[in-house]
């Protein structure tokens, strides 16, 4: 069983606000013990959600979490916006397909670098992603 | 208003990103950058990312840019001090920074420069002809 030990919510209305989540994120992983490479990890796929959270939903929110089950402790991050939501989820999570002018990699490559990843998203409904890395 | 220094080094220009970069503080860069390459006819960019924690797809595109920004001015540029952590996390993002040169110092990154350029060493001063 998952039990949340502590929880954050941030902003995410600028660019400036996605390097706060992406300071906050640091802080947690360093706090929970992570290792050097598990840190940026999962830096970079906050960070990429961060962004994707700004410049294809119009701005939303993050939300931090510490985790721990019975073995271990983790940090869940979710990305909620109010946007346009996602057409074809499958799609959006292949490389290479943007509709932003990025990369088009912020859905897949945040995915790889987690151990699970959670989206919903319905056209006009808004998205949210989450991720969640175990340490 | 904030900006990321461009340090002249005989024919080369440096880099050093050394805070967390959001988009305005990226344009000012490839504004300042351009401006310099033409103002003293650079040949050579190196750009040291050793201070940076994380390079996310942002800040992999900013590179890939300013270099195509540069090739068409006729400067080359040198991506270095990549940490090997962020090089382990890019290539599972997804990242493979094609197009990019790197090399793991300002100082390898230099020999790269020369090798491509096929220059002699610049040795800091005035001596060589002009």
């Amino acid at each position: 069983m998952i039990r949340v030990l502590s929880s954050e919510s941030m902003q995410i209305r600028t660019t400036e606000d996605v390097v706060s989540v992406r300071q906050a994120v640091r802080k947690k992983a360093v706090a929970l013990g992570f290792g050097l490479v598990d840190q940026t990890k999962v830096v970079t796929a906050s960070s990429e959600l961060a962004r994707n959270t700004l410049d294809h939903g119009g701005g939303g929110t993050a939300r931090i979490e510490v985790l721990e089950n019975e073995r271990r402790s983790g940090l869940r991050l979710t990305f909620e916006d109010q946007g346009p939501g996602i057409e074809d989820i499958q799609r959006a999570l292949s490389d290479g397909y943007t509709s932003g002018g990025g990369m088009g990699l912020g859905l897949g490559g945040s995915k790889r670098l987690s151990h699970e990843f959670d989206i919903k998203s319905q056209p006009g409904m808004g998205t949210t992603v989450s991720i969640l890395r175990w340490k | 208003m904030e900006r990321i220094p461009i340090l002249k080094m005989g024919d080369y220009l440096l880099i050093t990103i050394q805070v967390d970069m959001h988009d305005k503080l990226a344009l000012t860069l490839q504004n300042d950058l351009t401006e310099q390459i033409v103002r003293h006819k650079s040949k050579g960019i190196l750009i040291d990312i050793s201070a940076l924690e994380i390079v996310d797809s942002f800040i992999g595109r900013m590179l890939g840019i300013i270099a195509s920004m540069s090739r068409l001015l006729d400067a080359e540029t040198v991506v270095v001090g990549m940490q090997p952590a962020v090089a382990i996390t890019l290539v599972e993002l997804g990242l493979s920074m094609k197009g990019i040169r790197t090399a793991l110092n300002v100082e390898k990154g230099m020999a790269v420069l020369r090798a491509t350029l096929g220059e002699q060493e610049y040795d800091g001063d005035s001596s060589s002809q002009f």
